[in-house]
């Protein structure tokens, strides 16, 4: 193969270059997954699972998105932020099942499925840990540069503490994270601050957005009991009043209002409660791997 | 040359899937190359996590060295510490601009809150093609995750710049 193009050879080589099909589909593959000490693994699976279906069901709704936005530039962004949160959902939900091979379903004997796709793939709604923001279908632009605004700044700010995370893995994929939630927090402000100092037509819907997403916001605060008695999570009611300080900055460079306090009862998305839009979702993305659990891809 | 010295060769000329300019070595990711036993442990790490090029990467890593006489092949992930943009090497960012790319500058320091930027980023980014420095961007992101769209108000080019991270 030509070192000079990747596109030489890939009529008529071998089949050495392609990477699908092969063995190394393990994001983890050579890390150490030893639960530290004093750390209880069926929760740190479950806090894992939390943040991992966060990511993994914005992911999809970003991926939504794609060839649907109003520029090309943004498309490719909106699908940029998709793949990342998607990377981080793998290692999330790979650390997850190495920290509790019981959560991963069980599939047919001789399944090639890992056990991170296991867990996207065949587990039903109810069995999802996201917060309800992650889920909520799309709407216009505003809609999308709102929620990736509440949820970056919610993410950023667990995700910075989460670096010192007394479990290695959770703090290596922390780390990596903030790096990538950065430029998506600094891309949804801009836009935010744009829409909102636009067009009478840009701010309505900007606002509209908010006033639609707002009820979610408040849930990504309020701690499951587990985010807050595991030593290596992040009480993300603790995190509450920084990332207040970073809304309040966009809000205030846009001249909007911030929307009162609309809190969360009862039951949440992370104890496994959601919107009907989860299941529809769901539904369409497991399709396939769900009618072929031998398969391999 | 030792075993581990030949390996670490093979490895070392491996290049990166998405800018073949580069060698994993060049981009930083091959983080190291030991033998064990009559194995050959390769350590790579993630550019950016959703990185779609990883397993391409770690299955050119076991082609090469396979194809070189070495059996048998580990490719390790190691997650920590983070990869940054300031691990591309002076030849990677020579490769970089002969290739036509804008190398990235120092990345924003690891660790500590993350400030919120409103404004544009601001980057001395210079034309690749004319060397010139007057340069605009025209998209924070590009035809992959790593990469920035300029175009340079000179010569008129566009070209990537690979990304601070």
């Amino acid at each position: 193969m030509n070192d000079e193009s990747v596109y030489d050879g890939l009529l008529g080589g071998d089949s050495s270059q392609w990477a699908f099909g092969t063995d190394f589909e393990d994001p983890l593959a050579g890390v150490d997954t030893t639960v530290p000490a004093g750390i209880d693994a069926a929760d740190l699976a479950v806090y894992c699972l939390m943040l991992g279906d966060d990511t993994l069901v914005l992911s999809q709704r970003l991926a939504e998105w794609c060839s649907r936005a109003p520029e090309l530039e943004e498309d490719i962004a909106l699908a940029n932020f998709a793949l990342d949160l998607l990377g981080q959902a793998r290692l999330l939900l790979a650390r997850a099942a190495a920290a509790d091979p019981s959560i991963v379903p069980s599939l047919p004997e001789g399944s090639p499925v890992p056990a991170e796709d296991a867990l996207a793939f065949f587990r039903e709604a109810g069995q999802f840990r996201n917060v309800r923001m992650a889920e909520v279908p799309n709407g216009d632009f505003a809609h999308v540069v709102v929620r990736l605004l509440l949820f970056s700044i919610a993410r950023l700010a667990v995700l910075q503490r989460l670096r010192d995370s007394a479990d290695a893995v959770l703090a290596a994929v922390a780390a990596k994270g903030v790096k990538e939630l950065a430029y998506h927090r600094d891309w949804a402000g801009r836009w935010f601050v744009t829409l909102a100092q636009g067009t009478d037509e840009s701010r309505r819907r900007l606002l509209g957005a908010l006033e639609q997403l707002w009820p979610l916001h408040d849930e990504m605060f309020t701690a499951h009991p587990i985010e807050r008695s595991l030593a290596a999570a992040v009480d993300p009611g603790e995190v509450r009043a920084e990332a207040d300080i970073i809304l309040d900055q966009v809000l205030a460079v846009a001249d909007v209002e911030r929307p009162a306090l609309i809190s969360t009862r009862g039951r949440t998305g992370r104890d496994g409660l959601h919107t009907e839009s989860l299941s529809l979702m769901l539904a369409e993305m497991q399709v396939v791997a769900r009618a072929h659990p031998m398969g391999l891809w | 040359m030792t075993v581990l010295e030949r390996a670490a060769a093979v490895a070392a000329e491996v290049r990166d899937p998405e800018m073949p300019m580069l060698t994993l070595a060049d981009l930083g990711v091959l983080r190291d190359v030991r033998v064990e036993g009559d194995v050959v442990v390769a350590s790579i790490t993630p550019t950016y996590s959703g990185c779609p090029a990883m397993a391409t990467m770690r299955d050119d890593l076991v082609h090469r060295l396979t194809d070189a006489g070495f059996p048998r092949v580990e490719v390790r992930v190691v997650l920590d510490p983070a990869w940054s943009s300031d691990w591309i090497t002076e030849h990677g960012r020579a490769a970089l601009r002969d290739a036509g790319l804008s190398p990235p500058g120092p990345a924003p320091s690891a660790g500590g809150p993350v400030p919120l930027l409103l404004g544009p980023t601001r980057r001395a980014v210079t034309c690749p093609r004319c060397g010139s420095a007057h340069t605009e961007r025209v998209s924070e992101f590009g035809a992959t995750a790593c990469k920035a769209l300029y175009r340079c108000t000179d010569c008129l080019e566009p070209f990537d710049h690979v990304k601070e991270i």
